[in-house]
């Protein structure tokens, strides 16, 4: 039995020597494992926000006076906003939207210092270009927040009981940054597809090759093949990871407030869902185009849709919502917007992380089950 | 050692009859050949003998295990050589011969003495990827991948097709000499030139067994008188044989026809075609090979 178990480890261990041959040898696509994770976590991060800067806004100010002059600096100098073009009059005003030049218009009154010295009511007029409404409703928020801190600065000790001002302040992601929401579901989509993807593939391929008609004819266990292929690619996807967490953490400044260890974790039972995943699609299927499309589009367009990521999954029908508990990436996504943003500990993630840890060992079987010992 | 019992093999749920029928019984440490074209069925039977399909009726034993309930005891002794090279490409010939040796729990140092002879020749490019090797190298690699835990039984698929004269011959003299040290071999190949180095041959095609004998039996059992003609415009001279009246076969063969008559004298053949302006004409009488054997059993003549 001792000497069994021996030859058991020297044939595992030989196993994934050999799946760490095909990953690296195969150069191009090992410069894809490792450069697609930083290129999407980039673009993700910088691209495809919606965060709106450099929004160009009009400007038609009536007063010019010292109050509405420092209050036009006020709001050239934040990043947000340009101010694309003074106008002198509504009709003015009206041709520069036409024509697109702004997506917003603030008006400043006449007699804008006075209005302010007396402490009445002062009234600014806004007018936004409703056919961009995402775009117009962060924009009017963000100038609505910089016009309010400008009166209150003009009139440090005025009570001014009748004004109600909204104070929001966004937890966890005070600048309301769009990367903060999108990096955790792009981790988990980027951990998906790697590895997914590549575990159906590298065993596909071995049917393809013919390779698979000698290991079957062997002493093997299939056990043995699904873990050792399992390896190289966990390993790859932890590095990848680790490339995602260091980018977030330098480069977006995305904060890591939880346990570190906890985070990988979690990370690493996420990719052995993943890849659990990938040896399921590969038993079912015979060429690595089949194992590459049903990889991609089966896990990453019900990952997009029902992860919570994009959309949440809290509006969705009952049924819908059954369905996303199914999705993997959607207890990831939770688990690492706990940790990393929130700095919350395995107490509180551990109901997800069982989730996850039910659904690879529910996998992991179903993939040794679905394994054929013969061709056919 | 290895039997076949009745054994058919169909394919799309019965559309297609690969394996039709076919019995026959190899002995231990016979080298035993399956002869016959593309698409023969040789290949399913050598996937039902390593237990990578199942039969869809009839029984096979190999070295004493049913292929059907057994087939991890089977895949713990024989060797097996794909007709397609099937060899982690991106790997070197040592790395292969090493992933192999351990896949069936042994070193390549254990039994060195088995693969010693090829594996010499392979020596000189160890460290070459298997991807890049000759396909007279490709094949003598896989061949040690097979031979390596020390087979009993040997199923080699079609070991020589794309491979060059001379790494063949030197193939069939590897067979000869593991057949010396008593490992039952089942090669297939669709080369009729091949069969007779094998000691038994059963012709195939198909799916069906034409017959089964020694390639010397079955030469001699070629029922009427084989002869060969040639002439300086050989597509005249099929046609004008062909249109003889007393024509058994008549087929081209290499530079000659190769033809068979059904009554008269080969005497009376040639004066016929010397009504038919040739020139240079030559017949003579010819000793059978396998090929002519395995188209006369074809032709059912």
């Amino acid at each position: 039995m001792a000497k069994g178990q021996k030859m058991l480890r020297i044939q595992f261990l030989s196993f994934v020597r050999k799946e760490f041959y095909h990953v690296l040898r195969d150069k191009r696509t090992l410069m894809v494992l490792l450069g697609l994770p930083i290129v999407q976590i980039l673009l993700f991060g910088f691209a495809l926000t919606s965060e709106v800067k450099h929004a160009k806004i009009l400007l038609l100010d009536n007063a010019k006076d010292v109050a509405s002059q420092s209050l036009v600096t006020k709001i050239s100098a934040s990043s947000y906003f340009d101010i694309q073009q003074s106008v002198q009059s509504y009709d003015e005003l009206e041709e520069a939207f036409k024509k697109g030049k702004g997506a917003c218009a603030l008006i400043i009154p006449y007699n804008f210092a006075s209005d302010i010295q007396h402490g009445g009511g002062v009234r600014l007029q806004l007018i936004a270009d409703g056919s961009d409404v995402n775009v117009s409703k962060t924009v009017v928020n963000y100038l609505t927040a910089i016009t309010g801190d400008f009166v209150a600065a003009q009139h440090p000790t005025a009570n001014l009981p009748m004004h109600i001002s909204l104070n929001q302040h966004m937890l966890y992601n005070p600048e309301m940054s769009g990367s903060m929401s999108f990096i955790p579901g792009v981790m988990a989509l980027i951990l998906l597809i790697l590895c997914t993807t590549l575990t159906a593939v590298s065993i596909v391929r071995e049917k393809e090759l013919g390779t698979m008609e000698l290991l079957l004819v062997s002493p093997f266990k299939p056990i043995l093949v699904i873990l050792a292929k399992a390896i190289p690619y966990l390993t790859v996807s932890i590095v990848n990871f680790t490339v995602i967490l260091l980018l977030s953490f330098f480069v977006l400044d995305m904060p890591i407030r939880g346990n570190l260890l906890l985070l990988y974790a979690e990370a690493v039972l996420f990719i052995i869902a993943c890849l659990s995943i990938g040896l399921l699609i590969s038993n079912l299927v015979k060429t690595q185009l089949a194992a590459m499309l049903i990889s991609m589009m089966g896990t990453m367009l019900p990952t997009m849709i029902f992860s919570g990521i994009f959309f949440p999954v809290e509006n969705m029908p009952i049924l819908l919502q059954a369905f996303a508990n199914l999705i993997p990436a959607r207890w990831f996504y939770v688990v690492v917007k706990a940790v990393m943003l929130k700095g919350l500990g395995f107490s509180v993630v551990w109901k997800e992380a069982l989730v996850m840890l039910g659904m690879t060992v529910g996998l992991l079987a179903l993939s040794l089950k679905t394994f054929k010992v013969r061709l056919e | 050692m290895i039997g076949l019992r009745n054994i058919t093999k169909t394919y799309s749920k019965g559309s297609v009859l690969a394996v039709d029928d076919v019995s026959f019984f190899v002995d231990k440490g016979e080298l035993f050949g399956l002869i016959g074209p593309d698409g023969a069925g040789k290949t399913s039977i050598f996937r039902m003998l390593t237990t990578l399909l199942l039969p869809t009726s009839g029984s096979a034993m190999v070295d004493g295990y049913d292929v059907a309930n057994d087939y991890k005891e089977i895949r713990r002794t024989v060797g097996y050589m794909p007709g397609k090279f099937s060899l982690y490409q991106d790997l070197s010939v040592e790395e292969n011969l090493h992933f192999f040796a351990t896949m069936f729990n042994t070193s390549i140092a254990e039994n060195y003495a088995m693969v010693k002879d090829i594996y010499e020749q392979l020596a000189p490019f160890k460290k070459r990827r298997a991807g890049a090797l000759s396909g007279g190298m490709k094949q003598k690699l896989a061949l040690c991948c097979a031979l390596i835990h020390k087979p009993t039984v040997l199923f080699l698929d079609e070991p020589t097709t794309g491979v060059d004269v001379v790494s063949r011959r030197e193939f069939w003299d590897m067979l000869r000499r593991l057949k010396s040290q008593g490992i039952t071999i089942l090669v297939s190949t669709p080369y009729m030139d091949e069969a007779v180095l094998c000691e038994r041959i059963a012709l195939i095609q198909k799916g069906r067994i034409l017959s089964i004998d020694t390639p010397q039996n079955i030469v001699d059992s070629f029922p009427v008188a084989l002869y060969a003609a040639k002439s300086d415009g050989m597509n005249a001279l099929l046609s004008d044989a062909r249109a003889y009246p007393h024509m058994g076969s008549c087929y081209a063969f290499g530079e000659y026809l190769h033809l068979t008559l059904k009554e008269g004298s080969v005497e009376d053949f040639s004066r016929y075609l010397g009504t038919k302006k040739h020139s240079n004409i030559e017949v003579k009488s010819i000793k059978p090979g396998i090929e002519d054997c395995f188209i006369e059993r074809m032709t059912g003549n």
